[in-house]
């Protein structure tokens, strides 16, 4: 597909730290500010790491958590232990 | 055992191995009873699965996470919600006609909600697939929640506003909320493929935003933070439904190359459905969001032409094309606010929601956003509107209209290459005619005559004397039918619907407030 | 096939048989270029009424509201049944006049073009 990849956070203080990490670890991620929300497309690919966020959160956190701030997002999903990420599955 | 093995504990599983182990792991394959005769539902609609493990479970979501994230999601919901609630934060929606499009929302959209959760309550029983079933019992608790959350959420609204009272007993008689209701029902009387097809894909994947956005970003706009927030908490569990609508698709297409044309035909189907659903969306940002987020054209632009070009461009590679007749939707997305619209002035008296003429700057904003056609078909007719109601004879229509036989909106669609010709089409079904807005409806129609002949069309059933109080006598002299229809429908004579300018919900506001809303410039005459 | 069912052979029964309306049987009507009246209606009427009655009677109830109804000549007035051009006989029945159950007939008014010309 030739869409970009893309999820939309809450501005909670959590989803502020998320955006923060994946704005850090995706250099090629843009984020525009909407009321409440923040949205981050990225070409091909994005990646929110559990350790960046931690780093910035100040406290652990599990990847499933972002359940917690999740508004929205476009792609395949995988998930693991140390990462969420998004991309477009070929068929 | 050993003292040392007894000591070490045991490793903690991955989040993809406690998935795997959690789900598919405890299923099986029944020995006592053939698995047809435990799923007899899921090949009669002709498709095919050769292997039910090469569905891609999307969210890898076990119970107890579940549970966890949503009760935290609830928490926090609530809390927002009590906290709106003892500020009074219903005072802070910029212009009261913004409550309206909230009233259309939880008599036609809520009720979705929760027959979303039996459907796919129905759909997680009858597939065979274990990943296929966890994921439609999740979205049948999602859907559930949804349902309760809007309710809980909008009674707030009802203390203070009209039409709010009865939103589910409403959903099930009243003319224009049969338009949600039959789409439903279409989908749940269906197999749970198309069901899937229908919901998951063609209305939680292609047209999702083009119902969420209007309303949840309408909502910010005008300062209706309750719904914004449910909104957010809806969004969430939204994402988890429309990577299942996509995942179900493409594992139906990659399965069997039979399944493609039954996929094709249940594309063009609930494209075309959920599309004429949709012309309630748009009136409603085109007419009733006193602060606009941007025109319907511009949305269905956006979130159909272009996204949905880029997703069909991707499903080409299986044999799937556009579905049948979007180029007519695209034709109609400079009238069809407008005509909608139209729809609820001309019976406004018998809705529960007001309506009203567009201000002079709404009118403006109008012409901008449509330069094609709005000064040369619809402003004449809306100061005609508005010159009748400043001589006090606000005008409605008297004589019920008639309705297309599958998607039983009335018959106010326009020629796809004429605005000013409406739109017949005819079948005729064991000697009886059919009628429908649109091609669109006529092959919906034909492919499945035997179903839409059954259809409960409002209009008709008043007729047949069906939408009376129980007990009414008709032959009583100055039986007024309408009045009772009303009465039928719980309606609050007097105060639900009709003209905003003279309605409660006006005089309320401004009593609470202290505004003065007949300082904002009325409609202007012809 | 008529429906996918489970069972093959699933008929239903149709909801808007001309029996259930109590003595009367469905008609559409609509006015070509009126969009004001923003649908064509749906009305009741017993098979046995003369086209006449329809347009004396009837017709003033449901579209007269309108500016251009009083400027009706109905001597120039062009027909449709089921979108085929239709030439009504004042005198004779509904029924005799071809018009069934759930019949759709409009109407055209050349030179009366809505309201402001709009189509309205």
């Amino acid at each position: 597909m030739t869409q970009p990849v893309f999820i939309a956070l809450q501005t909670t203080d959590t989803g502020r730290s998320i955006v923060d990490a994946i704005v850090a670890d995706n250099p090629l991620a843009q984020a525009v500010e909407y009321p409440a929300m923040v949205k981050i497309d990225s070409p091909g690919r994005l990646v929110v790491k559990r350790g960046s966020v931690e780093e910035r959160l100040g406290r652990r956190w599990d990847v499933q958590e972002i359940h917690l701030d999740l508004i929205s997002l476009a792609g395949n999903i995988d998930e693991t232990d140390e990462e969420f990420s998004l991309q477009w599955r070929k068929a | 055992m050993t003292a040392t093995t007894a000591a070490r504990p045991a490793k903690r599983l991955g989040i993809k191995e406690k998935y795997a182990l959690m789900t598919r792991g405890l299923g099986w394959d029944t020995t006592y009873q053939a698995m047809d005769d435990v799923f007899p539902y899921d090949k009669f609609e002709g498709i095919v699965i050769h292997d039910w493990d090469k569905w891609e479970d999307p969210f890898r979501l076990t119970m107890d996470s579940y549970w966890k994230y949503q009760g935290e999601k609830e928490k926090k919901l609530y809390a927002i919600i009590d906290a709106f609630q003892q500020n009074n934060a219903q005072f802070n929606i910029v212009d009261p006609r913004y409550i309206n499009t909230v009233k259309l929302f939880l008599t036609g959209v809520t009720p979705l909600e929760y027959a979303a959760h039996r459907g796919f309550a129905l759909a997680g029983r009858n597939f065979r697939g274990t990943g296929t079933r966890i994921a439609c019992q999740m979205q049948s608790i999602d859907e559930l929640r949804h349902a309760q959350t809007q309710f809980h959420t909008i009674s707030h609204y009802n203390k203070y506003f009209q039409g709010l009272h009865d939103a589910t007993y409403m959903h099930d008689r009243v003319w224009y909320l049969s338009v949600p209701k039959s789409y439903f029902e279409d989908a749940m009387t269906a197999g749970p493929f198309e069901f899937v097809t229908a919901i998951s894909f063609s209305f939680e994947y292609v047209l999702t935003n083009l119902l969420f956005m209007p309303f949840m970003s309408g909502a910010a706009y005008n300062g209706d933070m309750a719904t914004v927030t449910f909104g957010f908490s809806a969004q969430s569990d939204e994402s988890r439904h429309m990577t299942l609508g996509l995942e179900v698709v493409k594992f139906l297409l990659e399965q069997d190359p039979a399944n493609v044309p039954i996929v094709q035909k249940w594309v063009d189907k609930w494209f075309w459905r959920g599309y004429r659903l949709l012309a309630l969306v748009s009136m409603m940002m085109d007419y009733m969001l006193p602060k606009r987020v941007m025109s319907w054209a511009e949305a269905w632009e956006m979130y159909f032409e272009k996204n949905g070009g880029a997703l069909f461009e991707d499903l080409a590679r299986y044999g799937i094309r556009m579905p049948k007749h979007y180029e007519v939707s695209i034709k109609e997305k400079h009238r069809l606010s407008h005509e909608t619209w139209n729809v609820f002035n001309n019976y406004g008296h018998a809705a529960a929601f007001n309506v009203w003429m567009p201000r002079p700057e709404e009118m403006d904003w109008l012409s901008e956003k449509y330069p094609a056609t709005f000064d040369k078909y619809y402003r004449p007719r809306f100061e005609w509107y508005a010159e009748q109601e400043q001589a006090g004879k606000r005008w409605f229509n008297n004589t019920l209209p008639m309705l297309c036989q599958v998607c039983q909106i009335p018959m106010f669609f326009t020629e796809p290459d004429d605005p000013t010709q409406i739109c017949y089409r005819e079948s005729s079904y064991h000697g009886m005619k059919m009628h429908f807005c649109s091609d669109g409806c006529k092959n919906v129609f034909d492919n499945e005559p035997e179903k839409y002949i059954q259809a409960w069309l409002p209009v008709h059933q008043i007729y047949q004397g069906n939408c009376f109080p129980e007990g009414t006598d008709p032959t009583v002299p100055g039986f007024n039918p309408l009045v009772e229809v009303l009465k039928y429908y719980h309606f609050q004579l007097g105060a639900d619907g009709g003209e905003f300018n003279t309605s409660p919900d006006r005089a309320n506001w401004e009593k609470w407030t202290g505004q003065d809303l007949s300082a904002a410039p009325q409609a202007k005459a012809a | 096939m008529a429906v996918i069912a489970l069972k093959p052979g699933y008929t239903a029964t149709p909801k808007d048989a001309e029996d259930k309306f109590h003595g009367n049987r469905l008609l559409y009507l609509g006015w070509d270029q009126h969009l004001l009246f923003c649908a064509p209606f749906c009305v009741p009427v017993p098979a046995a009424m003369p086209f006449g009655a329809l347009v004396k009677e009837v017709l003033p109830g449901v579209f007269g509201s309108h500016p251009d109804f009083a400027q009706i000549d109905w001597s120039k007035v062009e027909w449709k049944d089921s979108g085929k051009p239709f030439k009504p006989d004042f005198d004779k029945s509904l029924a005799d006049n071809g018009l069934v159950h759930k019949s759709a007939l409009r109407f055209r008014t050349p030179g009366l073009n809505g309201i402001a010309g709009s189509c309205s």
